[in-house]
């Protein structure tokens, strides 16, 4: 026997989905797992001779490179002596400077930090973010990619994505030798958008350096690490090999980064029985040993597989947290999907959303998610809107401003066509004009007009050979005309002399001032401090385009021709037949239509003809003192004949109501009056006169849309505040008349 | 005036009088201008040692040692050519040298003044040594 309520929940998107009990043995445990060490470290005469669990013979290279690099034996004793809960309080204790957790941090074992985060449940670990994150300002990083490798797309999602405030945007190829032709794209994308944007072009290590020498790139984040030997040997680096290639990137004047993440290493066979989060403890450690200012973590592509497993979701905000802990700039994943369902992916995202850490994605998908070859695209094109509409539910910064249509065609042209220059100035195959306008208004790659992709790929191959810079590229925009493009490029080489971007969560704004945890650092101690979203930035981030002023739509309708004429102070009627439909104070006068777009005209003579064709008798009155529909259906029963009367406000609502009842009570209330249409109406008045000549009534059949207070309810709130304003206090109740429609009779 | 690292950051927009490309142009020099004359090279146009020193004490009297010290390595790397930094590197990653080839490329960092990276090279070998990620001669 199935219940069909089961069956329907399977066929959610959600169940497309694995969820796996705890496994440590495959390292398919979130935390604290039941093989990870004690936290332990016993030095004798200055030499680290244990740690978590491990003698130094017994070290393996990332042991022997976090005690030769990252442990600072001179806090070491001192920290590790401290309890773990009292630890744990300190984190998020608004009083406890974040120097100080960062001071004991550095004398802290990987199995101690990770035991430390273990205690804190997931507010705990988000105000700890909060407290902990290194630049005092969040941003928000973008991908940008499309699977034509179409240098003129790449170009209008850049600008695009510098012009919505993302400070840093982060390309890949599909095709390796495509590098330095997306990195150009890239490049000159992000500076039409927004001088200051940083860029990157994923890459293998050799052929990222390569694009680095040129001045084409700004920061690199592939240098991944992984939290045990094996699986460190298997993506073929070690600690050394990294961190030199780390020294090497910012030789060339290139902000560097790591990746890390839970979860890589049980994917790859090798998590030695260890948590995931144990595991990252160790990554961490190691990343701040090597001399990077910051990480990439919070499982990044793995995160589908921590989430598989009880308290994923708090283990990858817990290596945020560690990560800040460590004074590490943060780029907290949020980029490769992690799940098939809208709810649990929001859910996931409000642990770095809410609290704000440097980069909040480390990739947001600027463009729709199938033509995101990163394989990420949790939150993308589609999503814009709902990203910043949540900004402005929780009045936070998350990275990302509303910009209008026509300034988004107008960057995204600008950038094809600098593109579409470059690329003749550099004599690289043309990109058409077709293509601009495409990449300009188009929604995704499937609109691009297709290139040469042969001719591309050998056009960058001689790109590398010839040598073409950055320097280049900004006399190639200049001779063209794109004399503010190329300024922006040359003032990114003079980021690139200064390096003053190297330092720890650097951003550089529109005016090319860095902007890092040296200048600009989070101070953050309780309410009142830090980085709070108001003022200019504030008014920006609520002024969404699709924002409505609600005094717009409370504007009358005043020239229109009448639909009811007054006709004098109404009395009570006699005759038995007689149904009284009462109007609301702004109803056919200041107000025209209910909220379902019906003219009150329409639904007058729809009420009026019911009534009739039910044998009663119809009479118009303007209830001018309440806009409450009980009140006014109340009053209009007591100047009935039969005692009986419809009343309905300016929206719709309406109510059939009997003398003898409290005015709270009724015969039949109709409240959903975005679903009434003219039948119904008519419905109801036959109803009223059913009730007036004493028949046995059945109500009026009426729908149920739960949605309809969510969409409507804003319209509700302005059009009775309109009716309430229309209200005379102790005006007397007016007769009316139906006017003779202009043109008819 | 000195360099303070506690004052002097961004170096940039606070003490732009200290930078300069690596053949020596000053960095208010460095304009669209200047690179249309042709006064300044893409190889040029990059940080010089010094910089990258004065960026390592900044990160330092931020209490940023491991940062420091990578960026003293990146210092001491701004003169080692493109080609042998990628030839480096490979020969770092696992299972690529000898203790001999490791040792090699440390004296040769050694002949460009970089001690420091090659004392860095030094000690990977050692490690490296003990647990199986050299290549046999």
């Amino acid at each position: 026997m199935r219940s069909r309520r089961f069956e329907a929940r399977e066929r959610r998107e959600l169940n497309r989905e694995l969820l796996v009990s705890p496994h440590p043995e495959l390292g398919l445990v979130a935390a604290a797992g039941p093989r990870d060490p004690e936290p332990e470290l016993l030095v004798e005469n200055g030499v680290v001779v244990r740690l978590d669990g491990r003698a130094s013979p017994d070290f393996d290279v990332i042991d022997r490179f976090v005690v030769a690099h990252g442990l600072d034996l001179d806090v070491a004793a001192e920290a590790m002596e401290l309890d773990d809960l009292a630890l744990g309080r300190m984190l998020v204790d608004v009083d406890v400077p974040r120097a100080e957790l960062v001071r004991l941090a550095r004398g802290l074992t990987p199995a101690k930090l990770a035991r430390v985060i273990g205690l804190l449940d997931p507010v705990e670990l988000m105000l700890a973010l909060k407290k902990l994150r290194a630049r005092r300002v969040p941003s928000n990083q973008a991908h940008v990619t499309n699977l034509k490798e179409s240098p003129a797309l790449l170009a209008a999602d850049a600008a695009e994505a510098a012009r919505r405030g993302f400070a840093e945007i982060e390309t890949t190829v599909g095709v390796a030798r495509y590098a330095p032709l997306n990195a150009i794209s890239l490049l000159i994308g992000s500076q039409t958008g927004r001088p200051g944007v940083m860029t990157q072009c994923a890459v293998e290590e050799r052929r990222n350096l390569e694009l680095a020498f040129r001045g084409l790139v700004s920061y690199a984040e592939t240098l991944s690490v992984y939290g045990t030997e094996p699986v460190f040997v298997d993506g073929d680096d070690t600690p050394w090999s990294k961190a030199f290639l780390g020294a090497a990137y910012a030789s060339r004047g290139v902000k560097v980064r790591f990746t890390s993440g839970t979860g890589s290493e049980a994917l790859m066979g090798h998590a030695q029985g260890l948590s995931m989060l144990y595991l990252e403890a160790r990554c961490l450690a190691a990343v701040r040993a090597a001399g990077s200012q910051g990480v990439q973590n919070g499982s990044i592509s793995c995160v589908a597989l921590v989430l598989s497993v009880p308290g994923g979701t708090r283990a990858i905000l817990g290596e945020n947290v560690l990560a800040a802990w460590l004074d590490l700039e943060v780029a907290s994943g949020n980029d490769a999907i992690a799940s098939h369902s809208e709810i649990r992916k929001t859910a996931k995202l409000m642990g770095q959303f809410l609290p704000g850490t440097d980069f909040v994605t480390s990739g947001y998908s600027v463009m729709p998610r199938h033509d995101n070859t990163f394989g990420g695209g949790n939150f993308d094109a589609d999503d814009i809107d709902e990203w910043l509409t949540i900004q402005r539910d929780w009045q936070v910064d998350a990275g990302i401003e509303p910009v209008p249509e026509n300034e988004v065609l107008r960057v995204r042209e600008t950038a094809a066509r600098a593109v579409q220059a470059v690329f003749a100035e550099l004599g690289l195959p043309p990109v058409s004009d077709g293509e601009v306008e495409a990449a300009t208004v188009g929604y995704d790659s499937t609109e691009m007009p297709d290139r040469d992709r042969a001719a591309d790929t050998e056009a960058a191959d001689g790109l590398l050979a010839r040598g073409v810079s950055g320097l280049d590229v900004a006399l190639a925009l200049d001779r063209r005309g794109f004399g503010e493009i190329a300024e922006a490029i040359v003032s990114m080489q003079r980021q690139r002399i200064s390096a003053d971007y190297l330092q720890t969560a650097a951003v550089i704004d529109a005016d090319g001032l860095v902007h890092s945890a040296v200048n600009d650092p989070n101070v953050y101690s309780g309410p009142g401090t830090g980085y709070r979203l108001e003022g200019d930035r504030w008014q920006l981030l609520q002024s969404l385009p699709n924002v409505v002023d609600p005094a717009e739509l409370l504007g009358g309708e005043a020239d229109e021709e009448p639909v009811v004429l007054e006709r004098g102070e109404a009395a009570k009627g006699a005759d038995p037949a007689e149904v009284v439909v009462a109007v609301g104070p702004a109803f056919a006068d200041g107000i025209r239509k209910t909220i379902s777009d019906q003219s009150h005209r329409d639904v007058l003579e729809a009420i009026c003809e019911g009534i009739r064709d039910g044998g009663g008798q119809p009479r118009l009155v303007r209830i001018c003192r309440v806009a409450d529909v009980a009140f006014i259906g109340h009053a209009g029963a007591q100047l009935s004949g039969s005692g009986i009367a419809l009343g309905i406000q300016s929206k719709g609502t309406a109510v059939i109501h009997r003398v003898d009842l409290e005015p709270l009570d009724n015969l039949e209330l109709f409240g959903m009056s975005p679903l009434y249409t003219l039948a119904s109406y008519r419905a109801m008045g036959q109803n009223a006169a059913g009730y007036a000549l004493g028949r046995r009534v059945g109500p009026v059949p009426t729908e149920l849309d739960n949605f309809a207070r969510a969409k409507l309810i804003v319209r509700t709130t302005l059009l009775h505040a309109r009716e309430t304003q229309a209200v005379r206090p102790g005006a007397a109740t007016v007769e009316l008349e139906l006017a003779v429609p202009v043109g008819s009779g | 005036m000195s360099f303070d690292p506690t004052r002097d950051y961004p170096l940039g927009s606070r003490r732009p009088d200290l930078v300069s490309t690596l053949g020596g142009t000053p960095l208010a020099e460095v304009t669209l201008e200047a690179v249309r004359a042709g006064r300044i090279s893409a190889r040029d146009a990059r940080a010089t040692p010094e910089t990258l020193r004065r960026q390592a004490a900044v990160a330092s009297a931020a209490g940023r040692q491991p940062l420091a010290e990578s960026l003293e390595r990146a210092a001491e790397l701004a003169l080692v050519p493109d080609g042998e930094l990628l030839e480096i590197y490979t020969s770092l990653r696992p299972g690529r040298s000898t203790a001999a080839q490791l040792e090699s490329w440390a004296a040769r960092l050694d002949g460009y003044g970089a001690e420091r990276t090659a004392a860095f090279v030094r000690e990977a070998a050692g490690v490296y040594g003990q647990r199986g990620l050299l290549t046999r001669a």
